[in-house]
């Protein structure tokens, strides 16, 4: 019986006129779950869309040979990128894939239509207001807006209206598997997708209670009723809000790692118990690395620094590496039980490079990696942020694990989301198929140039690297500006993909052909596994080619990671 | 297959590549695990974040006695002050400098008070790249022995307003 | 699957089928370990003592 789990027809808890079944995937689509994952992505790409015209400006005006905006308007629109991006698209795309993940693979229905239109309202609403707040000149306080800077009140409110109805929203997703689970619609484990999805909603919930927990009070004291809040109690307490929100990132991103290797090249987890463990660490260990934003901090000592920036002594960076194996070694051995077994990397030259859900993942999981990872865990390093801490080597970071790794894993997503939920067909294919590469290739040239930007000592954060006006001058090393063209030509080129991005899915979403009532065209043909090849691979765990790019993988790690020491060990003494 | 719910059977513990995989990702992960209180206790950088309560007042008042005691010159109308070896000097960060410019001598160890009269300020020391954070309200404290010798300006790299890419300062260490 | 009684199983997979559990362990831990004890240390910041 146990074998049968996986085709038994488990009747799901719809009205037969709440749900259809999708023609590619055999799934079952609840209709109200269709309608608002539909409305909170287009939402989400109006967010992107602002954000992006953050990004070229900024791009523009850190680059020293252009310096575009003025210092105010510089300000200004930095503190609107990173709410529209880190905030707001991240935000409202995470409630579609939740919504995606409660229903659709768990065959139930979504717990509560009147709670999800609480939550898109207020987040629409929310948003509006935090970028009208910004526009009118009156909250210039970037996205941290670290106390004693003050914003406008309505900045403030509009931030809280978005963590409230990202807390219905996920609440209503927890409500839809606890349904799910009471009218046995489903058997067994959840899926891991689904699985991956909760533990992003969990982290979900403690975000939101920090943002609540920091961001009333705030608003109290814009609008005077309060004398003071601390800084330092603020840092802590906002970093809750602002890290933790990127960890719930890290889990929906990896979830869809997992579900566009099933969707792209029918890739198997070889053991799900890690996976899931890898998961349930995240749960239980990824938060503590709010403290990587207070290192250098008064108000918090070495022991509170070193335990919780080390998320209580790696487990959940255990949790990243053991993710980055599974995933392409379940992607390995898919490609390898289909024929694929030539050589080490036979698997990975026969993948679909040309379906853009799976190049955008497959890069997704290797910036991510490479990139914002070791870098992540280095920067971290309680000491090492000595030599860190908001220089552009901060930036430098995160544009590769949010920028690089999550909205590029949300862009290859969003290939097959247009067709499967919006039921629309795309134009242009050539154009999406090279779109996660300008994208991938631009924002890593981007990160290479704001950290080594970053390692000459240039701040974040930052309008003029020539201090103009300064009683006491100062300028950077030439090889400085060198990196910040570096990173200006990224950003363009990273832009550009953006703009391409969102081009493609507007035309394809309002304008594309409709393709309801029939099966969505693949974005790749399956490839004959070659006639010479060594019988189909029967052992589920050969997978060297992945063994051998994650020892690389760890390789890097330790250079980076030693070499952090050592340059560390050549500043002046401090304690 | 990651979006079906797992046939029976499905937990069990890792085997094979796998089981190396976490093995060799774990060690790697108590390697780090102790690098971080070993270089603590043996490393020569390290922000322990030695800092104590104080009014924006009072700190002031001090900033301004440790001025008036220790003053060795003048630039520009900012005041060169020296903190003799082993002493406690006083640096305040305020829209947009630091004040004031701090002397020291290459090899003595002194103990370096920052804090904030007005909004949160970064204390950047180039082109060494040293970074410590700086709050109004809080005094601190760093215990430093400067290894080379130079004029190393201080930037601020906390976003302060509108005058914030001007802000800076220097320490000459002769 | 007869065999597999459902109270025979590793604590680990009785957590990962308990999302409830699961929610309050990744509540609880961060708030106390990072948020709590963070703000125990400011609270217990002495006063600085200006010579
Ligand atoms: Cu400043």
């Amino acid at each position: 019986m146990a074998s049968a789990v996986e085709s038994l027809p488990v009747s799901g808890n719809h009205q037969p006129s709440e749900v259809r079944t999708c023609e590619t995937t055999s799934l079952p689509v609840c209709l109200t779950a269709q309608q608002f994952i539909r409305w909170h992505a287009v939402v989400a790409v109006v967010f992107l869309l602002i954000g992006g015209i953050g990004a070229l400006l900024l791009g523009l005006t850190r680059w020293p040979a252009v310096h575009l905006l003025d210092a105010q308007w510089y300000y200004r629109i930095l503190t609107l990128h990173g709410l529209n991006m880190l905030i707001f698209w991240i935000l409202s795309f995470e409630i579609a894939v939740l919504y995606f993940a409660g229903t659709v693979l768990l065959n139930t229905r979504l717990a509560s239509k009147k709670a999800a239109w609480a939550c898109f309202v207020l987040m629409v609403v929310g948003g509006i207001m935090v970028d009208i707040a910004i526009m009118n000149g009156k909250s210039d306080v970037l996205m941290t807006s670290y106390v004693p800077l003050k914003a406008s009140p309505d900045f403030y409110l509009g931030i809280i209206l978005v963590a409230v109805g990202t807390l219905i929203g996920v609440i209503n997703y927890l409500a839809t598997i606890y349904i799910a689970k009471r009218d046995h619609t489903y058997e067994g484990a959840v899926p891991l997708v689904v699985f991956g999805a909760t533990a992003a909603a969990i982290i979900a919930v403690v975000t939101v209670l920090h943002g609540a927990v920091v961001m009333i009070p705030t608003f109290l004291w814009s609008m005077g009723w309060i004398e003071n809040v601390d800084p330092a109690w603020y840092r802590i307490t906002w970093w809750g809000l602002g890290h933790m929100s990127q960890q719930v990132n890290v889990c929906a991103m990896v979830s869809i790692w997992y579900l566009l290797a099933t969707l792209t090249v029918g890739a198997k987890p070889l053991n799900q118990a890690v996976c899931r463990t890898a998961f349930v660490l995240y749960i239980l260990f990824i938060n503590l690395a709010s403290a990587h934003h207070l290192l250098v901090d008064p108000g918090v000592g070495p022991g509170w620094k070193i335990w919780n920036t080390s998320y209580a002594m790696y487990l959940a960076v255990l949790a990243s590496i053991i993710h980055g194996f599974t995933v392409p070694a379940s992607v390995e051995a898919g490609m390898r039980a289909k024929g694929f077994t030539r050589g080490l990397f036979g698997w990975l030259a026969a993948a679909p490079w040309s379906n853009p859900g799976f190049s955008g993942f497959f890069l997704s999981l290797i910036i991510f990696g490479f990139g914002g990872g070791i870098t992540g865990v280095v920067l971290g390093t309680q000491q090492i942020n000595i030599m860190a801490h908001n220089t552009l080597r901060i930036p430098g970071h995160f544009h590769v694990t949010v920028v690089g790794g999550t909205t590029l894993a949300f862009m290859a997503l969003t290939y097959y989301v247009v067709p499967l939920i919006f039921q629309r067909d795309f134009y242009a294919k050539a154009l999406c198929r090279i779109q996660p590469y300008v994208f991938g290739g631009g924002i890593t040239l981007f990160a290479l140039g704001m950290s080594f930007a970053g390692s000459y000592g240039v701040p974040r954060r930052h309008w003029d690297v020539e201090f103009t006006g300064s009683q006491l001058a100062m300028g950077f090393d030439s090889g400085a500006y060198t990196m910040l063209g570096v990173m200006g030509i990224g950003a363009l080129v990273a832009v550009t993909g953006l703009f391409m991005f969102i081009l493609l899915v507007v035309a394809a979403v309002f304008v594309g052909p409709k393709i309801a009532g029939q099966a969505m065209e693949p974005w790749h043909e399956e490839r004959q596994a070659p006639a010479d090849a060594a019988a189909v691979d029967e052992d589920e765990h050969h997978t060297p080619g992945t063994l051998v790019l994650a020892g690389v993988f760890l390789l890097t790690f330790a250079v980076y990671y030693f070499a952090n020491w050592k340059w560390l060990s050549d500043v002046w003494e401090v304690r | 297959m990651s979006i079906y719910n797992p046939p029976a059977g499905w937990f069990k513990a890792p085997a094979g590549v796998e089981r190396l995989w976490v093995g060799l990702a774990l060690t790697w992960c108590i390697i780090m695990s102790i690098a971080m209180p070993y270089w603590h206790f043996y490393g020569k950088q390290n922000p322990t974040g030695e800092s104590y309560k104080v009014s924006v007042q009072e700190y002031g008042q001090r900033v301004a006695e440790f001025v008036k005691d220790n003053q060795v010159g003048d630039e520009g109308g900012i005041p060169i002050v020296e903190i003799p070896p082993g002493g406690d000097g006083y640096l305040l960060a305020r829209m947009w400098s630091f004040y004031p410019i701090i002397k020291l001598k290459q090899g003595q160890t002194y103990r370096l008070h920052l804090s904030s009269s007005d909004l949160q300020h970064g204390f950047s020391l180039q082109p060494l790249n040293m970074n410590f954070q700086v709050l109004p309200g809080y005094d601190h404290v760093l215990t430093i022995t400067p290894t080379s010798s130079g004029i190393f300006p201080i930037i601020c790299n906390e976003f302060c307003g509108i005058g914030h890419h001007a802000m800076t300062g220097r320490i000459i260490v002769e | 699957m007869s065999e597999r009684d459902p109270d025979n199983k590793h604590p680990l997979e009785k957590l990962m089928d308990n999302p409830w559990l699961l929610l309050v362990l990744g509540v609880v831990i961060p708030t106390v370990s990072y948020t709590v004890w963070g703000w125990i240390e400011l609270l217990a910041l002495p006063p600085a003592t200006l010579p």
